[in-house]
Protein backbone atom coordinates (compact mmCIF):
# COMPACT_ATOMS: atom_id res chain seq x y z
CA UNK A 1 0.00 0.00 0.00
CA UNK A 2 1.49 3.18 -1.25
CA UNK A 3 1.81 6.37 1.44
CA UNK A 4 -1.52 7.76 -0.46
CA UNK A 5 -3.29 4.91 -0.68
CA UNK A 6 -2.85 5.12 3.13
CA UNK A 7 -3.56 8.37 3.42
CA UNK A 8 -7.25 8.77 1.62
CA UNK A 9 -7.61 5.57 3.61
CA UNK A 10 -7.24 7.54 6.76
CA UNK A 11 -9.18 10.56 4.81
CA UNK A 12 -12.17 8.48 4.39
CA UNK A 13 -12.43 7.26 8.31
CA UNK A 14 -11.83 10.94 10.18
CA UNK A 15 -14.41 12.31 7.59
CA UNK A 16 -16.88 9.26 8.31
CA UNK A 17 -15.98 9.78 11.81
CA UNK A 18 -16.67 14.18 11.39
CA UNK A 19 -20.35 13.08 9.81
CA UNK A 20 -21.06 10.77 13.08
CA UNK A 21 -20.33 13.34 15.64
CA UNK A 22 -22.43 16.18 13.23
CA UNK A 23 -25.02 13.76 13.42
CA UNK A 24 -24.83 13.11 17.16
CA UNK A 25 -24.35 17.10 17.67
CA UNK A 26 -27.97 18.14 16.02
CA UNK A 27 -29.67 15.65 18.08
CA UNK A 28 -27.80 16.51 21.54
CA UNK A 29 -28.52 20.28 20.88
CA UNK A 30 -32.60 19.42 20.56
CA UNK A 31 -31.75 17.28 24.07
CA UNK A 32 -30.31 20.56 25.22
CA UNK A 33 -33.70 22.29 24.83
CA UNK A 34 -36.14 19.66 26.28
CA UNK A 35 -33.67 19.95 29.09
CA UNK A 36 -33.67 23.34 29.73
CA UNK A 37 -37.49 23.61 28.98
CA UNK A 38 -37.81 21.11 31.65
CA UNK A 39 -35.39 22.88 33.90
CA UNK A 40 -38.03 26.14 33.80
CA UNK A 41 -40.66 24.64 34.89
CA UNK A 42 -39.31 22.76 37.43
CA UNK A 43 -37.51 26.28 38.36
CA UNK A 44 -40.64 27.99 39.58
CA UNK A 45 -40.85 25.86 42.92
CA UNK A 46 -38.41 28.41 43.93
CA UNK A 47 -40.92 31.26 43.64
CA UNK A 48 -43.60 31.53 46.67
CA UNK A 49 -46.12 30.85 45.16
CA UNK A 50 -44.75 27.78 43.16
CA UNK A 51 -45.20 25.44 46.26
CA UNK A 52 -48.39 24.69 46.37
CA UNK A 53 -48.73 23.06 42.95
CA UNK A 54 -45.48 20.86 43.05
CA UNK A 55 -47.03 17.57 41.46
CA UNK A 56 -48.83 19.37 38.89
CA UNK A 57 -45.29 20.43 37.77
CA UNK A 58 -43.85 17.36 38.32
CA UNK A 59 -46.25 15.62 36.28
CA UNK A 60 -45.61 18.43 33.36
CA UNK A 61 -42.18 18.00 33.85
CA UNK A 62 -42.59 14.17 33.59
CA UNK A 63 -44.40 14.92 30.47
CA UNK A 64 -41.79 16.43 28.66
CA UNK A 65 -39.20 13.27 29.82
CA UNK A 66 -40.88 11.32 27.22
CA UNK A 67 -39.59 13.59 24.73
CA UNK A 68 -36.28 13.20 26.34
CA UNK A 69 -36.71 9.18 25.53
CA UNK A 70 -37.57 9.82 21.75
CA UNK A 71 -34.75 11.75 21.38
CA UNK A 72 -32.30 9.79 23.04
CA UNK A 73 -33.95 6.94 21.23
CA UNK A 74 -32.94 8.67 18.20
CA UNK A 75 -29.55 9.28 19.53
CA UNK A 76 -28.59 5.82 19.70
CA UNK A 77 -29.14 5.43 16.31
CA UNK A 78 -26.11 7.23 15.06
CA UNK A 79 -23.36 5.42 16.17
CA UNK A 80 -22.66 1.91 16.72
CA UNK A 81 -23.48 1.22 20.23
CA UNK A 82 -20.14 -0.59 21.12
CA UNK A 83 -18.39 2.69 20.42
CA UNK A 84 -20.58 4.49 23.33
CA UNK A 85 -17.20 6.11 24.97
CA UNK A 86 -16.11 7.50 21.55
CA UNK A 87 -18.24 10.39 21.66
CA UNK A 88 -19.51 10.39 25.26
CA UNK A 89 -18.06 13.99 25.52
CA UNK A 90 -20.52 14.87 22.93
CA UNK A 91 -23.32 13.70 25.50
CA UNK A 92 -22.06 13.71 28.54
CA UNK A 93 -23.03 17.55 29.66
CA UNK A 94 -26.22 16.85 28.94
CA UNK A 95 -26.91 13.35 30.12
CA UNK A 96 -25.33 14.51 33.45
CA UNK A 97 -28.27 17.77 33.65
CA UNK A 98 -30.72 15.20 32.27
CA UNK A 99 -29.86 12.93 35.57
CA UNK A 100 -30.24 16.02 38.06
CA UNK A 101 -33.54 17.18 36.68
CA UNK A 102 -34.93 13.44 36.83
CA UNK A 103 -33.60 13.34 40.24
CA UNK A 104 -35.07 16.54 41.29
CA UNK A 105 -38.71 15.54 39.81
CA UNK A 106 -37.99 11.94 41.63
CA UNK A 107 -37.36 14.29 44.91
CA UNK A 108 -39.72 16.91 44.48
CA UNK A 109 -42.51 13.49 44.62
CA UNK A 110 -41.22 11.78 47.08
CA UNK A 111 -38.45 12.87 48.75
CA UNK A 112 -36.08 10.20 48.13
CA UNK A 113 -32.69 9.85 46.26
CA UNK A 114 -33.38 8.33 42.90
CA UNK A 115 -31.79 5.15 42.00
CA UNK A 116 -29.51 4.91 38.96
CA UNK A 117 -32.31 2.43 37.27
CA UNK A 118 -34.78 4.76 37.96
CA UNK A 119 -32.97 7.24 36.13
CA UNK A 120 -32.69 5.14 33.94
CA UNK A 121 -35.96 4.12 33.16
CA UNK A 122 -37.16 7.56 32.70
CA UNK A 123 -34.53 8.91 30.61
CA UNK A 124 -34.91 5.77 28.79
CA UNK A 125 -31.52 4.26 28.75
CA UNK A 126 -29.81 0.88 30.49
CA UNK A 127 -27.89 0.70 33.39
CA UNK A 128 -25.28 -2.00 32.01
CA UNK A 129 -22.97 -1.38 29.63
CA UNK A 130 -23.55 -4.25 27.98
CA UNK A 131 -27.50 -3.64 27.07
CA UNK A 132 -26.70 -0.57 25.18
CA UNK A 133 -26.91 3.14 25.72
CA UNK A 134 -26.29 3.97 29.55
CA UNK A 135 -25.91 5.91 32.10
CA UNK A 136 -21.99 6.06 33.18
CA UNK A 137 -22.18 5.95 36.60
CA UNK A 138 -19.95 8.53 37.38
CA UNK A 139 -22.63 10.76 35.00
CA UNK A 140 -25.36 9.70 37.13
CA UNK A 141 -23.38 10.95 40.69
CA UNK A 142 -22.56 14.24 39.52
CA UNK A 143 -26.21 14.62 38.25
CA UNK A 144 -26.98 13.78 41.75
CA UNK A 145 -24.40 16.45 43.28
CA UNK A 146 -26.12 19.35 41.09
CA UNK A 147 -29.34 18.71 42.59
CA UNK A 148 -27.44 18.85 45.79
CA UNK A 149 -27.02 22.28 45.31
CA UNK A 150 -30.36 23.21 43.88
CA UNK A 151 -31.39 21.60 46.96
CA UNK A 152 -29.87 24.24 49.35
CA UNK A 153 -31.15 27.23 47.13
CA UNK A 154 -34.70 25.31 47.67
CA UNK A 155 -34.04 25.47 51.37
CA UNK A 156 -33.34 29.32 51.42
CA UNK A 157 -36.35 29.84 49.65
CA UNK A 158 -39.04 27.66 51.31
CA UNK A 159 -38.07 29.19 54.80
CA UNK A 160 -39.12 32.85 52.26
CA UNK A 161 -41.79 31.79 51.19
CA UNK A 162 -42.84 30.27 54.98
CA UNK A 163 -42.00 26.61 54.83
CA UNK A 164 -39.65 25.78 57.74
CA UNK A 165 -40.23 22.19 57.37
CA UNK A 166 -38.81 21.56 54.53
CA UNK A 167 -35.41 22.43 55.37
CA UNK A 168 -34.81 20.37 58.11
CA UNK A 169 -36.37 17.56 55.38
CA UNK A 170 -33.29 18.56 53.11
CA UNK A 171 -30.81 18.84 55.73
CA UNK A 172 -31.59 15.20 56.66
CA UNK A 173 -31.48 14.03 52.86
CA UNK A 174 -27.96 16.02 52.12
CA UNK A 175 -25.94 14.45 54.86
CA UNK A 176 -26.86 11.20 54.19
CA UNK A 177 -25.84 12.22 50.40
CA UNK A 178 -22.47 13.47 51.97
CA UNK A 179 -21.97 10.18 53.73
CA UNK A 180 -22.56 8.07 50.78
CA UNK A 181 -20.42 10.65 48.74
CA UNK A 182 -17.23 10.00 51.91
CA UNK A 183 -17.47 6.81 50.49
CA UNK A 184 -16.53 6.65 47.54
CA UNK A 185 -12.45 7.14 46.53
CA UNK A 186 -12.31 9.89 43.88
CA UNK A 187 -9.63 10.41 41.51
CA UNK A 188 -8.63 13.88 40.49
CA UNK A 189 -11.22 14.35 38.34
CA UNK A 190 -14.15 16.72 36.90
CA UNK A 191 -16.20 14.66 39.57
CA UNK A 192 -14.41 15.13 42.49
CA UNK A 193 -14.12 18.92 41.50
CA UNK A 194 -18.07 18.69 42.14
CA UNK A 195 -17.84 16.72 44.98
CA UNK A 196 -16.08 19.85 46.77
CA UNK A 197 -18.32 22.15 45.87
CA UNK A 198 -21.00 19.79 47.86
CA UNK A 199 -19.87 20.86 51.31
CA UNK A 200 -20.79 24.67 50.69
CA UNK A 201 -23.96 23.22 50.05
CA UNK A 202 -24.22 21.18 53.26
CA UNK A 203 -23.14 24.12 54.96
CA UNK A 204 -25.41 26.29 53.56
CA UNK A 205 -28.50 24.48 55.06
CA UNK A 206 -27.14 23.73 58.23
CA UNK A 207 -27.25 27.67 58.47
CA UNK A 208 -30.68 27.73 57.08
CA UNK A 209 -31.69 24.90 59.98
CA UNK A 210 -29.70 26.46 62.16
CA UNK A 211 -31.43 30.09 61.82
CA UNK A 212 -35.12 28.07 62.27
CA UNK A 213 -33.94 26.08 65.24
CA UNK A 214 -32.45 29.13 67.29
CA UNK A 215 -36.11 31.26 66.34
CA UNK A 216 -38.03 28.25 67.18
CA UNK A 217 -39.70 28.45 63.76
CA UNK A 218 -39.35 25.12 62.76
CA UNK A 219 -40.31 23.93 66.31
CA UNK A 220 -43.76 25.94 65.32
CA UNK A 221 -44.44 24.64 62.22
CA UNK A 222 -44.17 21.19 63.51
CA UNK A 223 -46.73 22.28 66.19
CA UNK A 224 -48.72 23.60 63.86
CA UNK A 225 -48.46 20.42 61.46
CA UNK A 226 -49.77 18.18 64.23
CA UNK A 227 -52.75 20.63 64.81
CA UNK B 1 -11.47 18.84 59.35
CA UNK B 2 -13.67 21.95 60.04
CA UNK B 3 -16.07 19.91 57.28
CA UNK B 4 -16.54 17.07 59.31
CA UNK B 5 -16.89 19.34 62.55
CA UNK B 6 -19.73 21.11 60.91
CA UNK B 7 -21.23 17.62 60.04
CA UNK B 8 -20.76 16.81 63.70
CA UNK B 9 -22.77 19.83 64.53
CA UNK B 10 -25.48 19.53 61.91
CA UNK B 11 -25.88 15.86 63.70
CA UNK B 12 -26.42 17.40 67.28
CA UNK B 13 -28.69 19.91 66.04
CA UNK B 14 -31.17 17.03 64.24
CA UNK B 15 -31.25 15.33 67.32
CA UNK B 16 -32.49 18.33 69.05
CA UNK B 17 -34.50 19.41 66.52
CA UNK B 18 -36.07 16.66 64.59
CA UNK B 19 -35.67 13.50 66.07
CA UNK B 20 -38.19 11.30 64.21
CA UNK B 21 -36.22 11.77 61.32
CA UNK B 22 -32.96 10.43 62.66
CA UNK B 23 -33.30 7.25 61.68
CA UNK B 24 -32.36 8.76 57.63
CA UNK B 25 -28.40 9.14 58.10
CA UNK B 26 -28.62 5.28 59.18
CA UNK B 27 -25.48 3.17 57.97
CA UNK B 28 -27.27 0.70 56.03
CA UNK B 29 -30.03 2.85 54.80
CA UNK B 30 -31.09 2.38 50.80
CA UNK B 31 -28.73 5.75 50.27
CA UNK B 32 -25.41 4.48 51.63
CA UNK B 33 -25.90 0.67 50.70
CA UNK B 34 -26.37 2.20 47.08
CA UNK B 35 -23.15 4.18 47.80
CA UNK B 36 -21.20 1.39 48.67
CA UNK B 37 -21.54 -0.42 45.64
CA UNK B 38 -20.72 2.47 43.74
CA UNK B 39 -17.49 2.77 45.74
CA UNK B 40 -16.81 -0.77 44.49
CA UNK B 41 -17.41 0.01 40.52
CA UNK B 42 -15.80 3.17 40.70
CA UNK B 43 -12.56 1.48 42.37
CA UNK B 44 -12.37 -1.47 39.81
CA UNK B 45 -12.44 1.07 37.61
CA UNK B 46 -9.94 3.27 38.70
CA UNK B 47 -7.59 0.32 39.31
CA UNK B 48 -8.03 -0.98 35.91
CA UNK B 49 -6.85 2.62 34.25
CA UNK B 50 -3.70 3.19 36.65
CA UNK B 51 -3.08 -0.61 35.28
CA UNK B 52 -3.31 0.18 31.84
CA UNK B 53 -0.79 3.13 32.47
CA UNK B 54 1.77 1.33 33.90
CA UNK B 55 1.42 -1.03 31.01
CA UNK B 56 1.41 1.93 28.46
CA UNK B 57 4.50 3.74 30.28
CA UNK B 58 6.50 0.35 29.85
CA UNK B 59 5.26 0.21 26.35
CA UNK B 60 6.92 3.43 25.68
CA UNK B 61 9.91 3.34 27.32
CA UNK B 62 10.64 -0.28 25.74
CA UNK B 63 9.56 1.68 22.11
CA UNK B 64 11.93 4.71 22.57
CA UNK B 65 14.47 2.15 23.46
CA UNK B 66 14.00 0.57 20.22
CA UNK B 67 14.17 3.49 18.13
CA UNK B 68 17.24 4.39 19.78
CA UNK B 69 18.61 0.79 18.69
CA UNK B 70 17.50 1.28 14.94
CA UNK B 71 18.79 4.23 14.81
CA UNK B 72 22.85 2.74 14.73
CA UNK B 73 22.20 0.93 11.81
CA UNK B 74 23.72 3.69 9.81
CA UNK B 75 26.96 3.50 11.84
CA UNK B 76 27.08 -0.48 11.62
CA UNK B 77 28.15 -2.41 9.25
CA UNK B 78 25.73 -5.68 10.13
CA UNK B 79 22.07 -3.98 9.27
CA UNK B 80 20.69 -7.70 9.46
CA UNK B 81 21.92 -7.96 13.22
CA UNK B 82 20.35 -4.41 14.32
CA UNK B 83 16.72 -5.23 12.65
CA UNK B 84 16.60 -8.81 14.68
CA UNK B 85 17.63 -7.27 17.79
CA UNK B 86 14.80 -4.47 17.19
CA UNK B 87 12.29 -7.25 16.00
CA UNK B 88 12.92 -9.56 19.05
CA UNK B 89 12.15 -6.08 21.59
CA UNK B 90 9.22 -5.65 19.54
CA UNK B 91 7.84 -8.88 20.24
CA UNK B 92 8.14 -8.02 23.57
CA UNK B 93 6.70 -4.92 23.58
CA UNK B 94 3.71 -6.49 21.52
CA UNK B 95 3.31 -8.80 24.38
CA UNK B 96 2.55 -6.03 26.59
CA UNK B 97 0.09 -5.11 24.39
CA UNK B 98 -1.66 -8.28 24.42
CA UNK B 99 -2.07 -8.21 28.40
CA UNK B 100 -3.91 -4.36 27.50
CA UNK B 101 -6.11 -6.37 25.18
CA UNK B 102 -6.37 -9.20 27.63
CA UNK B 103 -7.03 -6.44 30.38
CA UNK B 104 -9.70 -4.53 28.10
CA UNK B 105 -11.24 -7.92 27.69
CA UNK B 106 -14.61 -7.21 26.06
CA UNK B 107 -14.48 -3.34 27.41
CA UNK B 108 -14.61 -0.82 25.29
CA UNK B 109 -11.83 0.07 24.04
CA UNK B 110 -12.09 4.32 23.94
CA UNK B 111 -13.45 4.35 27.78
CA UNK B 112 -9.64 3.78 28.74
CA UNK B 113 -8.41 5.11 25.31
CA UNK B 114 -6.53 7.74 27.33
CA UNK B 115 -4.51 5.79 29.66
CA UNK B 116 -2.71 3.67 26.97
CA UNK B 117 -2.90 5.92 23.84
CA UNK B 118 0.87 7.11 24.56
CA UNK B 119 2.45 3.94 24.71
CA UNK B 120 0.40 2.64 21.54
CA UNK B 121 1.52 5.56 19.29
CA UNK B 122 5.30 5.15 20.56
CA UNK B 123 4.51 1.68 19.30
CA UNK B 124 3.42 3.07 16.37
CA UNK B 125 6.48 4.88 15.67
CA UNK B 126 8.85 2.18 16.59
CA UNK B 127 7.11 -0.23 14.51
CA UNK B 128 7.06 1.77 11.23
CA UNK B 129 10.53 3.23 12.22
CA UNK B 130 11.77 -0.70 11.74
CA UNK B 131 9.43 -0.90 8.46
CA UNK B 132 10.90 1.83 6.71
CA UNK B 133 14.45 0.21 7.35
CA UNK B 134 13.65 -3.07 5.90
CA UNK B 135 11.23 -2.41 3.54
CA UNK B 136 11.42 1.25 2.80
CA UNK B 137 7.83 2.13 2.52
CA UNK B 138 5.19 2.95 4.70
CA UNK B 139 3.76 0.32 7.25
CA UNK B 140 -0.05 0.25 6.69
CA UNK B 141 -2.42 0.16 9.72
CA UNK B 142 -3.62 -3.26 8.41
CA UNK B 143 -0.20 -4.64 8.87
CA UNK B 144 0.03 -2.49 12.38
CA UNK B 145 -2.86 -4.54 13.58
CA UNK B 146 -2.28 -8.05 11.84
CA UNK B 147 0.62 -8.44 14.33
CA UNK B 148 -1.73 -7.49 16.79
CA UNK B 149 -3.83 -10.51 17.36
CA UNK B 150 -3.01 -13.00 20.40
CA UNK B 151 -3.50 -16.17 21.20
CA UNK B 152 -4.17 -16.50 25.10
CA UNK B 153 -2.40 -19.72 26.48
CA UNK B 154 -4.66 -22.61 28.37
CA UNK B 155 -4.31 -21.43 31.83
CA UNK B 156 -5.03 -17.55 31.83
CA UNK B 157 -7.70 -18.75 29.52
CA UNK B 158 -9.77 -20.49 31.19
CA UNK B 159 -9.46 -18.69 34.65
CA UNK B 160 -11.00 -15.28 32.52
CA UNK B 161 -13.62 -17.45 30.69
CA UNK B 162 -13.75 -19.94 33.53
CA UNK B 163 -15.50 -22.25 31.52
CA UNK B 164 -13.43 -24.41 28.64
CA UNK B 165 -16.11 -23.75 25.51
CA UNK B 166 -13.20 -23.02 23.37
CA UNK B 167 -9.85 -25.14 23.80
CA UNK B 168 -6.98 -24.06 22.47
CA UNK B 169 -7.39 -21.15 20.51
CA UNK B 170 -8.46 -17.93 22.01
CA UNK B 171 -7.85 -15.16 19.80
CA UNK B 172 -7.42 -11.75 21.20
CA UNK B 173 -6.48 -8.79 18.97
CA UNK B 174 -5.94 -5.12 19.73
CA UNK B 175 -6.86 -2.81 17.26
CA UNK B 176 -4.70 0.17 16.62
CA UNK B 177 -7.21 3.08 16.04
CA UNK B 178 -6.80 5.19 12.44
CA UNK B 179 -5.83 8.56 15.29
CA UNK B 180 -3.12 6.86 16.72
CA UNK B 181 -1.56 5.60 13.28
CA UNK B 182 -1.13 9.00 12.07
CA UNK B 183 0.22 10.70 15.53
CA UNK B 184 2.62 7.30 15.44
CA UNK B 185 3.62 7.92 11.74
CA UNK B 186 3.59 12.10 12.65
CA UNK B 187 6.30 11.19 15.30
CA UNK B 188 8.35 8.54 12.80
CA UNK B 189 8.95 12.09 10.60
CA UNK B 190 10.84 13.41 13.37
CA UNK B 191 13.23 10.26 13.87
CA UNK B 192 13.66 9.63 9.79
CA UNK B 193 15.20 13.48 9.80
CA UNK B 194 17.54 12.07 12.39
CA UNK B 195 18.88 9.27 10.64
CA UNK B 196 19.05 11.36 7.83
CA UNK B 197 21.39 13.64 8.96
CA UNK B 198 23.67 11.04 10.51
CA UNK B 199 23.72 8.69 7.83
CA UNK B 200 25.22 12.34 6.17
CA UNK B 201 27.40 12.38 8.91
CA UNK B 202 28.33 8.78 7.85
CA UNK B 203 29.06 9.77 4.23
CA UNK B 204 26.28 7.78 3.00
CA UNK B 205 24.94 9.72 -0.07
CA UNK B 206 22.23 7.95 -1.03
CA UNK B 207 19.90 7.39 1.59
CA UNK B 208 18.95 11.15 2.23
CA UNK B 209 18.09 11.52 -1.07
CA UNK B 210 15.63 8.45 -0.34
CA UNK B 211 14.61 9.74 2.88
CA UNK B 212 13.47 13.37 0.92
CA UNK B 213 11.25 11.53 -0.91
CA UNK B 214 9.97 9.57 1.48
CA UNK B 215 9.48 12.78 3.50
CA UNK B 216 7.57 14.79 1.26
CA UNK B 217 5.20 11.77 0.24
CA UNK B 218 4.12 11.42 3.98
CA UNK B 219 4.29 15.56 4.22
CA UNK B 220 1.85 15.36 0.69
CA UNK B 221 -0.09 12.76 3.01
CA UNK B 222 -0.73 15.14 6.35
CA UNK B 223 -1.56 18.48 3.84
CA UNK B 224 -4.03 16.35 1.94
CA UNK B 225 -5.96 15.27 5.23
CA UNK B 226 -5.39 18.72 6.88
CA UNK B 227 -7.58 20.02 9.51
CA UNK B 228 -10.32 17.11 8.98
CA UNK B 229 -8.05 15.37 11.75
CA UNK B 230 -8.11 15.90 15.27
CA UNK B 231 -6.30 18.84 16.88
CA UNK B 232 -2.86 17.03 17.67
CA UNK B 233 -2.68 16.37 13.97
CA UNK B 234 -1.91 20.00 13.09
CA UNK B 235 0.33 20.81 15.98
CA UNK B 236 2.33 17.86 14.50
CA UNK B 237 2.01 19.01 11.23
CA UNK B 238 3.98 22.36 11.79
CA UNK B 239 7.14 19.80 13.27
CA UNK B 240 6.63 18.09 10.26
CA UNK B 241 7.26 21.02 8.15
CA UNK B 242 10.51 21.82 10.20
CA UNK B 243 11.98 18.17 9.73
CA UNK B 244 11.18 18.23 5.68
CA UNK B 245 13.14 21.66 5.67
CA UNK B 246 16.06 20.30 7.61
CA UNK B 247 16.22 17.23 5.37
CA UNK B 248 15.68 18.82 2.07
CA UNK B 249 18.49 21.48 2.72
CA UNK B 250 20.79 18.45 3.38
CA UNK B 251 19.84 17.13 -0.23
CA UNK B 252 20.70 20.46 -1.09
CA UNK B 253 23.83 20.70 0.37
CA UNK B 254 24.50 16.99 -0.92
CA UNK B 255 24.07 17.62 -4.27
CA UNK B 256 25.60 21.58 -4.47
CA UNK B 257 28.81 20.48 -2.85
CA UNK B 258 28.80 16.49 -3.93
CA UNK B 259 30.24 17.57 -7.18
CA UNK B 260 33.22 19.45 -5.97
CA UNK B 261 34.20 17.18 -3.06
CA UNK B 262 35.22 13.56 -3.02
CA UNK B 263 32.97 11.19 -1.10
CA UNK B 264 35.24 10.67 1.62
CA UNK B 265 35.71 14.37 2.04
CA UNK B 266 31.95 14.90 2.88
CA UNK B 267 31.63 13.68 6.53
CA UNK B 268 34.10 15.96 7.34
CA UNK B 269 32.30 19.17 5.38
CA UNK B 270 28.99 18.08 7.32
CA UNK B 271 30.83 17.79 10.74
CA UNK B 272 32.37 20.85 10.68
CA UNK B 273 29.11 22.83 9.22
CA UNK B 274 27.27 20.72 12.14
CA UNK B 275 30.13 22.59 14.64
CA UNK B 276 29.60 25.75 13.10
CA UNK B 277 26.35 25.33 13.35
CA UNK B 278 26.23 24.39 17.25
CA UNK B 279 28.73 27.47 18.05
CA UNK B 280 26.25 29.75 16.41
CA UNK B 281 23.54 28.29 18.43
CA UNK B 282 25.50 28.80 21.30
CA UNK B 283 26.87 32.59 20.83
CA UNK B 284 22.88 33.13 20.58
Amino acid sequence: MSVTEMFSYIQGFLTADQDIREDIRKVVQMLEQTAREILTILQSVHQPSGFKDIPSKCLKARELFCMVQTHIGELKTKFPVEQYYRFHEHWRFVLQRLTFLAAFVVYLESESLVTREEVAKILGVEVDREKGFHLDLEDYLAGILILASELSRLAVNSVTAGDYGRPLRISNFINELDSGFRLLNLKNDPLRKRYDGLKYDVKKIEEVVYDLSIRGLAKEQEAGGDK
Amino acid sequence: MSKREGEGCGRKKKTESAQKTEEYVDRSSPVIEAFKLFQQELDTKHDKYERLVKLSRDITIESKRTIFLLHRVTSVPNVEEVLNEANNRLDAVRQKIGHIAEELGEDDLYQFHKAFMPGIQEYVEAVSFHHFIKHRTLISLEEINACLVFVRDEKTKTKVCGRGLCPGACVLTFQVTPTDYLLGVADLTGELMRMCISSVGNGDVDTPFELSNFLRQIHDGFSYIGNVGPYEVSKKLHTLRQSLGKVEDACYTLRVRGSEIPKHMLADVFSNRAAVLEEDEGAV
